[in-house]
Parts: structure tokens; sequence; C-alpha cells
């Protein structure tokens, strides 16, 4: 990136060329695209005319603090590049498995785990790359443990879907659709029979909100007033499926008033507004006020996994979600008019990110394998 | 290793007896230990098994649980990896079933897949067994399923002795263990130490020496075992009774040995007999005494049927103590 910065950081983000940051340039106002599938209501903090998933947003005039704008912007950075480097690795057959990609749903893992403590619980999903950064784990062993090394978070036992880190809190993704929800309720009862103060955060997504043990653990969570908050990726798709195909509520945020629980509705895109909801509903259950159910409107820009080429979505809906709902752009945006940030800062940012995430790649690449006696290992502590 | 070998004062409390108090001494020691389960609490649980905690340790630690098995097995998995021991109660094994994504996907395998990050401290304790005319869905003995499942153990004990030593080994544990508990035993009466004891998981125990024939069996099955060995004794046969006490860690070298000594081997065992315990059993001592064994080594466990309600249609699906007796004689005849 030699040169005039400025003129870089556009080009960068005009064509995109490897490592693919942004994916493309963000129109000032484009049309919503002419879609299919059914309309849903527009719940009161939301204009008719707003587009299909422009849930309850909120923008603020004022941004929180520098420090927090800089690390949830930087940290979506990391994000963003990290998943790019991990299509890369593996379209290049670096590694072994599957890998389910976060890319354009980043403001939800970094909004809500912005708002949580060190301390406090998370449980994830197979889409879980950016809920584990988001929560603090270390790029090099991220790569190692996607990769199959013994560098790897789980030493190479759990690979891109199972990837934990308990020094954070971080109680692990899930390779079962819904696999989470009994996990971290009882992380919550935990914390509230050991008398901590600490929140857990059960990440999910609109295919997930459809099993059944959601309901068993919404329950309790209320019965026992636990400090739990339900946070619903609603990326509109479980795999090939739209969610309103195979969901009896238009938005699923609904269902949270049969839990007998306080629900909210965000934009998914707007770091911001997911910080704000998620700070709200931690301070609350922190002080003993008891469980949340949050929907996060959202979309995955990429197909379920990489290789998925996802011939069920149309070109104009991705493009329209990229225009308008890519949470990067729409966060610098915001620190650029706020004077917050200078397009040479924000540039300046993804390239200390971009030489971070190459590290982690080379790092995980020449990181040995674990030597084969350890597949007997840890079956018992 | 033998139960009466202690000169230690005992006194006879039934099984039941002996499940609550190895709960209660466990929840004086130990804070993090936690009771969760349908009607656990004041009422004291339908087996009685929970009698008292309730009013000792109070409804934070003695929990009634709404009727959702999955979920709060689920919720016990995220406490147990979180500080807590919780024991969860399932009142009848049946209800296991609705469970199994917690304790085969979860808790079996969070441990492993995480590279060692975590223990899963949890005791999970289910009824098992027929003849209460009680129907398919509130009979089987489906302790198999779990004994499968690399990630779990699985204790079965068949007397208040080994029951309150082994659940209090079973909440110390930091694995998920599976603990099986035969409704018709609830009332049994045994001999159990006055001073605080604990009986390792993974020790196979003879509950009766003999010479002539190894009956190797399984909670309930050990009584009818011993009931049998009894009737052989008068036919001049000495049978041993190995009770396995647990599948999994199983004493493979006490069964095995007992089997060498005898040269004959019978597995009993009250789950279905297709692809269950008695095979696996079976199929141990065969390739570990096949030089020692003067015969086949036989199974004896429920007839492949659900079971069925009708006392005269239920009670011929489930071993008793003449096929035991004629499988003797059959291998020794
Ligand atoms: C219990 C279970 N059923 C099905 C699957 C296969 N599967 C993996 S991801 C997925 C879609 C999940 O959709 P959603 O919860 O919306 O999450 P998203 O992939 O959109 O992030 C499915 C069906 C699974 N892993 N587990
Ligand atoms: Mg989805």
């Amino acid at each position: 990136m030699a040169g005039n910065p400025v003129i870089a950081l556009r080009r960068w983000l005009s064509v995109s060329p490897h490592p693919r940051i942004f994916s493309r340039p963000m129109a000032k106002s484009s049309p919503r695209p002419k879609k299919s599938k059914p309309a849903r209501s527009a719940p009161a903090t939301r204009s008719k005319s707003a587009p299909r998933g422009d849930g309850a947003r909120t923008r603020r005039t004022r941004l929180p603090d520098a420090d927090t704008v800089w690390s949830m912007y930087r940290k979506m950075v990391e994000i963003r590049s990290f998943e790019e480097h991990v299509w890369d690795v593996y379209t290049r057959g670096l590694m072994p498995g599957l890998a389910h990609l976060y890319i354009g749903e980043e403001a939800v893992a970094v909004g809500a785990c912005t708002a949580l403590r060190t301390d406090d619980y998370i449980t994830s999903t197979h889409r879980g790359h950016g809920h584990c950064l988001a929560k603090g784990a270390r790029l090099e062993g991220m790569m190692a443990e996607i990769m199959g090394k013994e560098a790897g978070y789980c030493r190479g036992k759990g690979g891109s879907m199972h990837i934990a880190d308990m020094s954070v809190g971080n109680l692990g993704a899930n390779g079962i659709v819904g696999g989470s929800f009994g996990i971290a309720t009882g992380a919550a009862l935990s914390a509230k029979l050991r008398k901590t103060d600490q929140v857990a955060v059960c990440f999910f997504g609109d295919g997930a909100a459809n099993q059944g043990i959601l309901m068993e653990a919404a329950n309790m969570a209320v019965i026992w007033n636990l400090p739990v908050i339900y946070l619903c990726e609603n990326n509109q798709y479980g795999e090939h499926t739209p969610f309103e195909a195979v969901t009896g509520v238009k938005e699923i945020v609904d269902r949270a008033k049969g839990f007998g629980m306080d629900g909210e509705r965000v934009d998914g895109a707007d770091v911001l507004a997911v910080l704000e909801v998620i700070r709200r509903a931690v301070d609350k259950a922190r002080k003993g006020g008891g469980p949340t159910f949050v929907e996060a409107v959202t979309y995955r820009f990429k197909g379920h996994h990489v290789g998925d080429a996802a011939g069920y979505r149309t070109k104009e809906e991705l493009a329209w979600w990229m225009d308008n709902k890519d949470p990067i752009q729409l966060l610098a945006r915001d620190m650029l008019k706020a004077g917050v940030a200078t397009d040479e800062q924000l540039l300046a940012v993804q390239e200390q990110v971009e030489v971070e995430v190459i590290a982690a790649v080379e790092f995980a690449r020449e990181a040995p394998y674990p030597a084969p006696e350890q597949a007997f290992e840890d079956v018992y502590s | 290793m033998t139960a009466t070998a202690t000169a230690k004062p005992t006194r006879e409390i039934t099984f039941r007896e002996a499940i609550c108090e190895a709960m209660a001494e466990e929840m004086r020691r130990d804070e993090a230990v936690i009771l969760i389960g349908e009607d656990v609490g004041k009422s004291g649980g339908i087996f009685k098994c929970s009698e008292g905690l309730w009013a000792e340790f109070g409804s934070n630690r003695v929990i009634d649980a709404p009727i959702a098995e999955e979920g709060y097995v689920g919720l016990s998995v995220g406490a147990a990896m979180t500080g807590m021991r919780p024991i969860a109660e399932l009142m009848f094994g049946d209800f296991a079933l609705l469970t199994m994504d917690q304790l085969v996907n979860q808790a079996a395998k969070i441990r492993y897949m995480t590279g060692g990050q975590c223990k899963v401290s949890l005791t999970v304790r289910l009824s098992m067994g027929a003849g209460r005319s009680s129907a398919a869905q509130h009979s089987q003995s489906l302790h198999a399923l779990f004994a499968h499942i690399p990630g779990l153990k699985v204790a079965i004990p068949s007397c208040p002795r080994d029951a309150k030593g082994l659940l209090k080994s079973a909440i110390r544990d930091d694995n998920p263990v599976l603990f099986f508990e035969d409704k018709l035993m609830y009332n049994d009466l045994g001999e159990v130490p006055e001073q605080e004891y604990l009986i390792p998981l993974g020790q196979a125990d003879i509950k009766r020496p003999g010479s002539d024939v190894t009956l190797v069996a399984t909670s309930s099955m050990v009584g009818l075992s011993l009931e049998a060995a009894e009737v052989l004794a008068a036919e001049g046969i000495e049978a041993e009774v190995v009770d396995v006490r647990c599948l999994y860690p199983l004493d493979a070298d006490t069964i095995v040995a007992s089997a060498k000594k005898t040269g004959y081997a019978i597995v009993i065992d009250e789950g279905a007999a297709r692809y269950g315990i008695t095979g696996e059993l079976a199929s141990v001592i065969q390739e570990r005494a096949f030089d020692w064994l003067d015969g086949p080594v036989l199974r004896i466990a429920a007839a492949d049927v659900p079971i069925p309600f009708s006392p005269v249609l239920e009670l011929p699906t489930i071993p008793d103590v003449a096929r035991v007796v004629d499988a003797v004689r059959s291998l020794r005849g």
C-alpha cells in the first residue's frame, strides 16, 4: 500500500483485491431490491419505506468514547480480514473440514462482546469465528485450530466449529444448531448460584430459533431470573431456506413475549445500536433483572459455508445488503462524520490488522500437527 | 475385594436412604453440589430419594425443575462447565431419551472437542428396570446406550452400600457420570458402614465366591444371581457372582479372572439382549479368557420386545432365577 493512503483506501474499498476486506463500495442510496419473499410488518421504530431487515435502527447522534469506537472498528476489521483469509486458506486446500464465514455479521458479535467483561460468558455457533475473536481469542490460536494444528485453541480436536477459549469466558462454538441454549443458561444459573454478577450471552441463528430447547431454556431463565441474553442473529437464512418459510412469526423477537421475557429488535449492521441494546440487557441482568431476548437483523455476505454458491438468493438482494448494510462501512462513515477518524487512520488500522492476520496464517501453516497419540487424550479428565 | 470384608460398624438402611445420604453428605461437603429435577424439592421426589434435602439445603440447591428434561440437563451441563457439580435427576430412565443431545453431543464431548479446556462435573441419576406394570415407556433399562459413548461414565449399583459409595464418587468425579438405580430396589435393605466411605468408579465386586461357574451381573440382576447361586449350591454347584458395578470404567480384570478360574461364564443384565451389555461383556470374556473356558459364554437379558403392561406378559420378558439356574445346568450338563 505505497503512495497516497487515501487513494489506496478508496481503491481497496472499490476494487476489492486480495485480501478482500471490503467486498464492494457502499452506494449512497440504492433502491430496495424487489423480493419474492413475503414482506414483513414494520415495527414501530421502523419507517414504512425501510428495507427488509432494517430492524429497530436507532442511530445515535453521539458516538461512545473514542477508545470504544476504535476498538470496535478494529475488531470488526479483524474479523472481516480473518474470515477473508479463512476463505483463502480453504480454497487453497490448507485446512481440512468446512468453514462457515461471518462476513457481513461482524457488528453483532463486536457490539455484544463490547458490552461484556472478560469473565462474562458467551456460547457460540457453527458460524463462530467472529464471536470468538470478539470475546478476545488470539488470531494465531484461531487459525491454528482451523488448520488442525497442536497450537490451536482445541489442540486440533475441535476445528472451525468448536473453538472455545474458557480463559475469556468463551464456552465454545457448537456443531449442533441450538446446541448451546442449555449451556449458556446453565452458565447463567451457575453465576447466580455462585453469587457472581457474571452474565451469559447465547448467540444463535434464525434457524436455531426453531429448536425446542430454546423454549425450555428460556422458560427456566425467566422462572429463575437468570442473567442470560439470548441473541438471535437473524441473517435471513438457515442454510438454504429463508427464515420466513420455516418460522411462524414475522419477527423472531415476537417469541420473547411468549417466554415471559423482554424482547428487543436491533439493526445487526449497526454496531452502535447492538452495543446499546446489549449494554442495557447486560446492566439489567447484572442487577438481577433477569434475561432478555434480542433479535439482531443481519445478513451473511457469503454462502452458508465456503463453497456454497448461494443460488437460493438473488444477486440484487445480496447487493442491496452489501451496499447498504456493511457494518464496517457504516461505522467508518459515522467515525468520519463525527471527526473521530480520518481516512488515513482507518486505513492504517486495516493495514495493521492485515499484517497481523497474515502473520497468524503463516504461524498456523508452520505450526506442527498434534502427535497422533493425542487422539486418546482428554476424553476424560 | 468383598463387600463385607469390613469390621467397621454398619447399620441397615434402604437403597433409597443410601442414595439420599450420599447426596446429603456431598452437599454438606461441597457448596457446588446441587440437585435439580422434577419434584425433587419439598416433595422429596416421586421415589423419595431426596427426602429432607430441600429442608436442609433450600431451594437454591435443591431445585424443582420444569418438565423439560433436555432443558434442565442442558443447564446442568453449562453449570458443570462453570464451577458447579450438579446432580440431575431424571425420574424415569426412559426420559433420558429426551436429553440425548445434551448428554451425548454436549456433555460427553465438550472437554475433548475443546482440547481439555473444561471439566463437565455432572452426575445424572436415573431409574431403570421393569416389573412394575409400567409398560414400555416407564420400564426400560437403557444403560447400554450411554456405556456406548466415549466421554461418559456409567455406574449401576446393586445394593445400598455400593449405591452410597459409588454415588459419592460419581458426584466428586470431574466427568459426566450416569448413575442407574433400579426402581424395584429402592426399598431393599442392606448393611452400610456408619463411617464415611467411597467406592471408586471402575471396580467390580465379587458378591459371592465360587469355583464352578461365573455369573457376571448388573444392578438387580446381582440379587437374582445370588438367589440362583443358592439354588445351585443345593445341587453342589458353587457359582461365583461378580457385580460389574460400573460399565465404564469397566473392571474387565476382575470379570476375566473369575471366568478363567471357573471355566464357565454367564452374563446377566436387564437391558435388551441385542447389541447390549451382555453381548459386550461376553465378548470381553471370550477375547481374554478363551483358552480357559470350557463352554460358550451365555447371555441372559430382557427379551427383544418393548416391555408389555400386563404382568402375565411382562414377567416373561425379563430375566428370572429359573433362567439363570437352567442356563448353568445347560452349561455343566
Ligand atoms: C441439530 C442440527 N441440525 C442441522 C444441522 C445442519 N446445519 C448446520 S448450520 C444449519 C443452518 C443453521 O441456520 P441458522 O441457525 O440460521 O444459522 P446460520 O447458519 O444462518 O448462521 C444447519 C441446518 C446441524 N448442524 N445441527
Ligand atoms: Mg441464519
